[in-house]
């Protein structure tokens, strides 16, 4: 039972925001004459036979592994209170350069796979650390600042990739960097698959979910467990208290940004290493705004942004099959946008509640002090207070 | 040598010369020696680089239509920054803004195209105020949100609307605006008929053809919708300046509680600021649809927030804003116009950081003298060496403009005191 409560009010927003956004697109799509049941049957419809379910499923994990990572490095920034809106550029920069320098070398496996991965977050958080140095030295908006190193960025890498990493022949339809050579591949898991006994799909499962976990636990362990982490969070929730306990201020603004962006620079790396082999003119992009929302719906923990991850991978899957229905892909965009408004708005009614019911608490506890009748008044009050309002709460939860 | 006349100009106690000709006090002296800087410097800019697209009068057209809609979503941050909601979501009100233009722009031409972008502007609008002012919601995060949805909307209404219609347009793209265009004014006899200016700047001469060719820019063929945005800038100052309605809405940006005790509707203020940002973002959506004469999708390319930019570096006034707005206008203008009159810039650059650093060296801050000597040096050595920039780095131009000019002047600037404050009555 204290489980359910301890868990209802993480869960209520979220799932209020999921409900309410699946209310309104619906009531969008009907408007438009668009029937919205046969709009979500064709999104949960994942094939007939197993290998057809489990690729649909492949696909969705391999989408929720970048979203995953996106949504970590916002979630960063945003539990120092940070907008580190520019997570798109940090990723597309950090992607091609490690494209290119992990063309350029000839190293052993898994050693070359690592030299990518550290120069992809090197690369993440130096465009990130700019944002932060300005934010410290010059007093420039974080929003602003990472909005714009967006726009040079996405520049800079369209420039690198026509002109001097350009690895694709003239004239050809798609242009890319140089293939990165297969000891910097990252193998898929569909080995694991069959060794559960499920049916091999077509698709690779990416072997760089193993990496994205791993990052994931150990930022958990960074922000939950460790001093650093603690400092995070004061600094995000009360920038005085903070700096009044001693820590410095431009200092975490800095680590935390540098953090961000060293696991932005990794978003890219699931599709390069898994996949593409070489950063193209239509590598995956958008995945920096998304994970904003991720972020944001997942509640800054990384658990939540798994879960969120997973349910946007799962409305993302849905586009190709959407279109092949003759429906309105981006309804799927639709959806996501206003699960997002939702979330924020279920939030702070959820904060909200929360709080009413902790005054209201606290007000029976007082309450009987006030107007009980002098002397039984104070003995009764602590006791019943409290339990008056677990009954409420598991009642307005059955 | 103008620059060190307007750096060593009236107000020798600050230390940003730049920005302390836009915001400082005793204004309008300081604005005229920083115009005629400007026009001198970019003159002598254009004689050495023999790029004449630098004051060309094209150019200076182009830059006045660039601008307006950066002013424009500047003027709508404005009025919700200075109402005290921060509004990120400027770039989606925009969005919105083109998607209404283009569609009722194809139907009933021009009229209803402005009509369209208002109202769907101000429906954006309308939605960041429900969240922020309402349910209390973060603004950044609503902003982003509003951002997000609003390409999913505009995305989404062309897919149903446009992939069939037999007027043309798709996915991405409204048909064509029906009608002719809003009507243009010329200054007769001067920029039209026997085209006097054009003329003056066809010989090319230093100074004479640089002033001939920016005011024949800014007088020939205007639209009478651009003017009339142009107005908008003087009219809000009147409005929120100098009239009973705008001290109130400033009030709530600047002490929201004090103004509710004093019987300000400080909720009903920021809705009616949060919705006529809206529309004027939605409006400056407009103009984009005017110069395409189509709505295309991701046509504003980040103007919206080039346009808060331009607010934060006009130090939340209008007169600054249309300042910021001229400059990223002017910038975004020139890299359309030619990409090599781009490079010239970087003198222009080597020029003005010199200038700074005699100032510093002056004022003895020797770091930051050393500092700005070598970052001329190295603009000086990109004007010398480079040719022509390639497309994919002449396309962020305005936005490493906003940036530099953000991380040069941010310091000094003074935000409405409860600007981004969630306030909720009688919590405070």
């Amino acid at each position: 039972m204290s489980f359910v409560r301890r868990l209802g009010p993480a869960l209520f927003a979220p799932v209020l925001a999921i409900v309410v956004a699946v209310v309104i697109s619906s009531a969008v799509m009907a408007a438009l004459q668009v029937n919205p049941l046969r709009v979500f049957e064709v999104m949960i419809d994942f094939g007939e036979t197993p290998t057809q379910q489990i690729n649909a499923l492949v696909v969705i994990i391999n989408r929720a592994v970048p979203l995953f990572l996106s949504g970590l490095a916002v979630a960063i920034a945003f539990r120092m209170g940070l907008f580190n809106i520019g997570v798109e550029g940090q990723y597309r920069l950090a992607t091609i350069m490690s494209a290119a320098a992990g063309a350029a070398v000839s190293l052993p496996g898994p050693l070359h796979v690592v030299f990518i991965i550290v120069v992809a977050m090197l690369v993440g958080a130096f465009w990130a650390g700019i944002v932060a140095v300005l934010k410290v030295t010059r007093g420039v908006s974080e929003v602003i600042s990472s909005i714009m190193l967006n726009f040079v960025a996405l520049g800079l890498a369209s420039y690198f990739l026509t002109g001097p990493f350009r690895g694709s022949e003239e004239g050809s339809q798609i242009v890319g960097t140089t293939q990165i050579p297969e000891s910097g591949w990252v193998p898929g898991l569909n080995g694991v698959l069959s060794a559960l006994g499920l049916a091999s799909p077509p698709r690779q499962l990416y072997g760089f979910l193993i990496i994205a976990a791993v990052v994931g636990v150990l930022l958990g362990v960074l922000l939950n467990r460790t001093r650093f982490g603690f400092d995070l969070k004061a600094s995000g929730l009360s920038p005085s208290a903070a700096s009044a306990s001693g820590v410095n201020a431009r200092a975490m603004v800095i680590k935390t940004m540098l953090l961000s962006g060293a696991v932005a620079g990794l978003i890219g790396l699931p599709d390069l290493l898994g996949q593409t082999h070489a950063y193209t003119t239509n590598f995956t992009a958008g995945l920096g705004f998304l994970g904003i929302a991720v972020a944001l719906l997942g509640r800054n923990r990384p658990g939540g942004i798994a879960l969120a991850a997973l349910l946007f991978a799962f409305l993302d899957r849905a586009l190709v099959p959407l279109q092949i229905a003759d429906f309105p892909a981006s309804v799927v965009t639709i959806i996501q946008g206003t699960i997002v408004l939702a979330v924020v708005v279920a939030n702070e009614i959820a904060r909200r509640l929360t709080r009413r019911a902790a005054e209201r608490g606290g007000s029976q506890a007082t309450g009987t002090v006030v107007a009980g009748d002098g002397g039984t008044g104070p003995a009764q009050g602590p006791p019943t207070g409290p339990a008056g309002t677990t009954d409420e709460r598991q009642g307005a939860q059955a | 040598m103008s620059t060190v006349l307007t750096a060593s100009g009236p107000d020798a106690r600050t230390g940003n010369p730049l920005l302390n000709l836009f915001t400082g006090g005793g204004r309008t002296r300081r604005l005229m020696w920083l115009l005629i800087g400007i026009v001198v410097v970019l003159a002598a800019v254009r004689v050495i680089s023999g790029e004449n697209e630098l004051t060309s009068s094209s150019t200076i057209a182009a830059a006045l239509l660039l601008a307006v809609p950066i002013g424009l979503a500047a003027l709508g941050g404005l009025f919700a920054e200075r109402a005290g909601v921060v509004n990120i979501g400027l770039e989606g009100m925009m969005i919105l803004g083109t998607w209404g233009a283009g569609w009722a722009g194809y139907q009933w031409g021009w009229g209803a195209a402005l009509a369209g972008g208002l109202l769907f502007g101000a429906v954006g609008g309308l939605l960041h105020a429900l969240a922020t002012v309402t349910f209390g919601v973060d603004h950044v995060v609503s902003g982003v949100a509003i951002n997000i949805l609003a390409a999913g909307i505009a995305r989404f209404l062309s897919e149903i609307l446009y992939t069939d219609n037999p007027r043309g347009g798709g996915v991405t793209q409204s048909p064509a605006l029906v009608g002719a265009k809003p009507p243009a004014l010329s200054l007769p006899g001067l920029s039209s008929g026997p085209d006097l200016l054009g003329d003056l700047e066809g010989l090319h001469w230093f100074l004479i053809s640089d002033v001939a060719g920016v005011l024949r820019g800014v007088s020939h063929e205007v639209g009478v919708l651009t003017l009339f945005a142009i107005l908008l800038i003087p009219a809000t100052y009147l409005l929120l300046w100098r009239t009973a309605f705008g001290l109130r809405l400033r009030s709530c940006g600047e002490n929201p509680a004090a103004a509710d005790s004093l019987g300000v509707p400080v909720y009903r203020m920021k809705y009616i600021a949060v919705v006529i940002s809206g529309a004027l973002a939605g409006m400056g959506g407009v103009f984009l649809v005017f110069i395409a004469g189509i709505y295309r999708e991701n046509q504003t390319n980040g103007r919206g927030f080039i346009g808060l930019a331009a607010l934060i570096f006009g130090n939340w006034r209008p007169g600054g804003l249309a300042a910021g707005a001229g400059l990223f206008g002017y910038s975004d203008g020139l890299q359309l116009r030619s990409r090599s009159a781009v490079v010239a810039l970087l003198l222009l650059v080597a020029i003005l950081l010199v200038a700074v650093a005699v100032w510093q060296f002056v004022k003895r801050r020797l770091v930051q003298s050393v500092l700005a000597v070598a970052v001329a040096v190295a603009a000086l050595a990109g004007f010398l060496t480079i040719d022509v920039l390639p497309p994919g780095i002449v396309s962020f131009t305005p936005h490493l403009t906003t940036l530099l000019v953000l991380s040069l002047a941010s310091q000094r600037l003074r935000m409405p005191q409860a600007d981004g404050l969630v306030y909720r009555r009688g919590e405070h």
